[in-house]
Formats: C-alpha cells, sequence, structure tokens
C-alpha cells in the first residue's frame, strides 16, 4: 500500500503549500548551512526546513538565530568560508537584515534567499505587497517573482545555479507573495533530486572563500582608489548574469521539462494591449487574458518572472508588438513616483525609442483582493497612474 | 480558463476548516483534477470564524484572488449561522452542507440544504482532541455523498494528514447518513435524493 503511493506521488506529484514546495527545493540543492529566523507568513517554510533536517533527511548545519539580521548575518559567515547557504524571511524580517543584504551582495556571497512578499507597516498588515523586497532591488541581489507552488520550487532550485556561476557569484532572491502563494496549496511535481545533484548543480566553489591553505582576509578597508573598481566588477557580473540565467533556465527545461524565461509571454500574438504583471498577479492575469480574448478583446500578458538584473527583452517584446497600450500593474507603490515597475519599464522604453501610452495601475497593495474580472477592467484605463479601488 | 467548482468552509480557528479545504483538494488531484486550496487569513486563532476554500477543475485554476460565488458552502460549526455571512456570494443553485443535529437554521430554508451531524458521529467513535470532537473529516465524507470527489481519493487524502484511522471510518459512517432537508424538515437521505436527481435527468434526456 505505501509503495503504491510513493509510485503515484512520483508520477503525480504532491500536493502542497509555496512555503512546503520552498523548503522541498531547497533540500534538493543540499546547502550545508540554514540560518533563518521565522515570520508571518514565511514561517513554515523556516518550520519545514528545521523538521526535515530533524528527521536526518539531510547533512545540513541549521541555525536557529534570534533575529534577521543575524540569519543573513550567519550566511554571510558560512558562505566566507565557501559553504552553500539558505535563508527565509518576510517583509520587516527583510528590512531588518537590509544591512547585510547589501554586504552580502558587494561581498559577492552567492547566497539563495526565499521572501514571503508582505506589506511594510506602521499600521501592521501580515498580506502580500512587493514593496519589501522591491526596495531591497538595488543591493545587488538577483531577484526572481513567482507565480505559482511549483514556479517557487524550480525557481529556488535555478537561483542556486545562477548565482553560484564562477563569474557571478551574486546572491539570488526568490519572492512569494505572501498568503497568496505561501499559504496556497496546490499540485507540485517533484524532479529527479540525483540528476539535478550530478547535471545541474556543480559543487560550489567560491573562489575568494576564506582558506586555510592560502590565507587573506575579506571586508577589510576598501579605499576610493579600488571601491569603485570593486562596484564596477559588480556590474561586469550583473550584465554577464542575464545570459547565464537563459542558459539555466535553457537547461532546466531539458532536463527537467518545465520552461521559464525571465519575461513569460501568454497569449501576446497580434496583442492591441499588453498587460504586464508580475507575482501570482500575473497568473490571475492569464485568465483575464482569457476572458478579453473571449470578448473580441485582442489582450496578452507579459509575466515578469525577473526583476533584477532587469530583462532586456521587455522592451524588445514591447517594441516589437503592435500594442499601442501597455498597462503595468504594480503591487508597490514608491512614494510620490508611481509603481516601481512602471518606473523601470518607461526608462528602457525611453532609452530603445520606443513610445507607448503607459496605464500604471497601483493594485493588489497590502492584500488587496484583485480578480481576473478586476484586471479585465484595467485595459479601459487611460494612461497615467490610477490606483485600483480608490 | 475551464470551469471552475468553488467549495467554501466556515469553520471556527481549530475546528481543522483550512485543512478540510486542504484534504479536499488533494482528493480531487487524486481523482486526476487540477485544484487548490486556500484559507482566508486573517489574524486566526482559536474560536475565531475562518473562511477557507477550494477550487476544483479539469485544468489549471489560476486564480488567487477570494472565492466569489460558491457552488458548495459547507458549514462545520453551525454557531456560524448566526454569527457569519454564510450565504455571501450564494445563488438558488448553491448547495450548503451543515453540521447539524436538531432543526436547521431559518437563515438556510430557501437554499438546496443537506445535513449531517457529524458532532455525534465523531463522539460515538471517540475522534476527538482535546476533548472536542473531530468535524472536519466526517464533513467531507458528507462531501464526497455529494459527488465532489471520489471516496476512494478522500480516504487516500484524510490518510496523508490523519494517522488516527478514526478519521476514515467517520468519514466513511458522514458518507452514508448526509440527509436532504426541506422546509426545515430532513427529508430523504441524501442517497435517495441523488438517485432520485439521476432518475429526473435521465428522464428529461428521454433515457426512460
Amino acid at each position: 500500500m505505501m509503495t503504491t503511493q510513493t509510485e503515484l506521488e512520483k508520477d503525480r506529484g504532491l500536493f502542497v503549500t509555496g512555503c512546503e514546495a520552498a523548503a522541498r527545493a531547497v533540500l534538493v540543492a543540499k546547502p550545508s548551512v540554514i540560518a533563518a529566523y521565522p515570520i508571518t507568513p514565511q514561517t513554515e517554510i523556516v518550520e519545514k526546513l528545521s523538521r526535515f533536517i530533524g528527521e536526518e533527511r539531510h547533512d545540513c548545519q541549521y541555525i536557529a538565530v534570534e533575529s534577521e539580521h543575524s540569519a543573513l548575518a550567519a550566511c554571510i559567515g558560512a558562505s566566507s568560508c565557501g559553504a552553500r547557504t539558505f535563508t527565509a524571511t518576510s517583509s520587516h524580517g527583510l528590512l531588518y537584515m537590509a544591512e547585510m543584504v547589501h554586504w552580502a551582495a558587494i561581498g559577492r556571497l552567492p547566497i539563495v534567499m526565499a521572501n514571503a512578499n508582505r506589506a511594510l507597516g506602521s499600521g501592521w498588515n501580515i498580506w502580500a505587497d512587493h514593496l519589501d523586497s522591491l526596495s531591497m532591488r538595488d543591493s545587488g541581489w538577483l531577484q526572481f517573482y513567482t507565480s505559482t507552488v511549483q514556479e517557487v520550487y524550480d525557481t529556488i532550485l535555478i537561483a542556486f545555479r545562477a548565482a553560484e556561476n564562477e563569474d557571478v557569484m551574486l546572491p539570488a532572491m526568490v519572492c512569494l507573495d505572501g498568503f497568496l502563494l505561501t499559504h496556497i496549496n496546490q499540485p507540485l511535481h517533484l524532479i529527479d533530486e540525483k540528476r539535478y545533484q550530478e547535471e545541474f548543480l556543480d559543487e560550489i566553489r567560491i573562489p575568494h572563500a576564506l582558506n586555510f591553505d592560502a590565507p587573506h582576509t575579506l571586508g577589510t578597508l576598501v579605499v576610493p582608489t579600488d571601491n569603485y573598481k570593486i562596484q564596477h566588477n559588480r556590474k561586469v557580473s550583473m550584465d554577464l548574469v542575464k545570459d547565464v540565467i537563459k542558459d539555466a533556465e535553457a537547461e532546466f527545461l531539458r532536463l527537467f521539462g518545465r520552461e521559464y524565461h525571465p519575461v513569460m509571454e501568454y497569449r501576446t500574438d497580434n496583442a492591441e494591449v499588453l498587460i504586464v504583471a508580475m507575482g501570482t498577479l500575473a497568473k490571475e492575469a492569464e485568465d483575464a487574458i482569457d476572458m478579453l480574448r473571449f470578448r473580441g478583446v485582442k489582450a496578452g500578458l507579459l509575466q515578469l518572472r525577473q526583476f533584477r538584473p532587469f530583462p532586456d527583452e521587455i522592451v524588445d517584446i514591447i517594441s516589437g508588438s503592435k500594442a499601442e497600450k501597455v498597462v503595468i500593474i504594480d503591487r508597490d507603490y514608491s512614494g510620490g513616483c508611481g509603481g516601481i515597475i512602471a518606473q523601470e519599464i518607461k526608462a528602457r522604453l525611453y532609452d530603445a525609442g520606443v513610445m507607448r501610452e503607459i496605464v500604471n495601475v497601483i493594485a493588489g497593495l497590502g492584500g488587496q483582493d484583485i480578480t481576473a474580472e478586476d484586471i479585465t477592467k484595467m485595459v479601459e484605463i487611460e494612461g497615467g497612474e490610477f490606483w485600483w479601488g480608490i | 480558463m475551464g470551469d471552475i467548482t468553488e467549495v467554501r468552509f466556515h469553520s471556527r480557528g481549530g475546528q481543522g476548516g483550512a485543512t478540510a479545504a486542504k484534504i479536499l483538494g488533494m482528493a480531487a488531484f487524486f481523482d486526476g483534477k487540477y485544484s487548490t486550496s486556500l484559507a482566508v487569513y486573517g489574524a486566526e486563532r482559536r474560536g475565531a470564524a475562518i473562511i477557507s476554500g477550494t477550487r476544483i477543475s479539469d485544468t489549471e485554476v489560476k486564480r488567487y484572488s477570494n472565492l466569489r460565488s460558491p457552488d458548495y458552502i459547507v458549514i462545520i460549526d453551525p454557531v456560524l449561522v448566526e454569527i457569519a455571512d454564510v450565504t455571501a456570494g450564494a445563488s438558488e443553485n448553491t448547495i450548503f452542507l451543515i453540521n447539524n443535529r436538531g432543526e436547521c437554521p431559518p437563515a438556510l430554508e430557501d437554499y438546496r440544504l443537506y445535513a449531517v451531524d457529524v458532532t455525534s458521529i465523531s463522539l460515538d467513535l471517540g475522534l476527538t482532541v482535546a476533548g472536542t470532537p473531530v468535524l472536519n473529516t466526517p464533513m467531507l465524507g458528507a462531501l464526497a455523498k455529494l459527488g465532489l470527489v471520489k471516496q476512494t481519493s478522500l480516504k487516500r487524502a484524510i490518510k496523508k494528514i490523519y494517522s488516527d484511522p478514526r478519521n476514515i471510518k467517520a468519514a466513511e459512517i458522514a458518507y452514508e447518513r448526509v440527509v436532504r432537508v426541506q422546509n426545515l424538515q430532513y427529508t430523504l437521505a441524501a442517497s435517495e435524493e441523488l438517485e432520485e436527481e439521476a432518475y429526473e435527468e435521465l428522464e428529461a434526456e428521454g433515457a426512460i
């Protein structure tokens, strides 16, 4: 009976939450150090990890730290010694570790972190909002935003490979919408772990890791004649990682059969209006596109899966499309400056000399419920910034 | 964008409403369907009114927004009829299933209503947690009777979540005991009701 169930699971997968999917992906990548502090709605990720590790599933040091700042500091320490590391946080937890977030990226430590996107206080709100991780967009971490439980799992697996590439050596953040994705149960198809470990992810090798055989120091004084060079090095890697990620995604498709790109297109053929969305809103928007197409509106969707580095192809897709109007949904708001995704896209369109009517819809803040029906109505809004529900 | 069956559970914190939604989604998944299950999160705590839900479809379910027009509404704690908006989004086609003994709440008189006394089922089996009867697994047994998922898939899903075999037994008993309520009176066992319905459908199709 048990065998049969296991076999069935192998074929058809599991039915689990986004948090559990994240934890299961981490176990496949086999980090040797995990340091994390629980925070709603990320808690189940660390609960599952500590339980899996406690049940001897993995040879890993789990450090139960006293704060998020310490969580990332512990990962930085372990990573500086050459270890594969993972942490997870959310919202205020991410901001509490902010100093270390920058430190990890500038120190070129390929730590992988899951962030459960959640709104910021004052006024406690534990629901989905992208401002927490977007406020870390300039720190130099790779940033991915996921739209299904399966995508959470797959993206964490891809993130380890991109981050640890010897020419990259940058930390990666995989974001999942709080509650909407952390707590929903969906089918999850597991990959062949052995194949991942043997064919997809090489053993970690951090060239600058501390080493008794070649003693050196990390994080010492860097004078003005050197600092800008270090920062420029980071730019070079950030440019380079774009192809590294695409290569990892192509390899993931080849080995495991699921396809990902930095920008996922949905029914963009002959589209006269394009919707851009990130996270679970992008998945809900697919239903909206189907409804619009059914009603005769030629609408298409661009799911922004990767925010850092920002995918150049979004400009090519928009400029190559007949669409005169682009509706950008931001689950975030930058004080006095509109939505952050809209700012990024507008800046790139300007550089490319591409003019389109841009509608920036601020929607879904702090868990505001946004339905597919709501999204169908967004294509009727005239250009400029529009706050949904106000 | 496929046709989605939406199921909403009303329970109180600690009664296993969120787990019921998960088990139902898992059972549908075992049936070969696509499903998602979620809980509408607030500051959850023991005793508070909780809403959870499951979406079932033949194709990928892409919705994350709150359930708007449930096809099934399951009331695990009958007290909630008085204090929660259990009929929100309900239409004449919505099927209600309530844990009930004695008279059914008048607020549900106009709806298609089924009832089963799962509290007694669990108490009789001694299926209790900290002295409180387990309500969610037998409610799911009754739901299986209403045709949402196969009983075998449901039992398999329950087994994945709960180790106590009495959960399966409770679901089996509830499967047999669920009844149709009309004019607030228990009328037929659900099976007779469903057989009658199937007969009428066949008749309408000219098959009989």
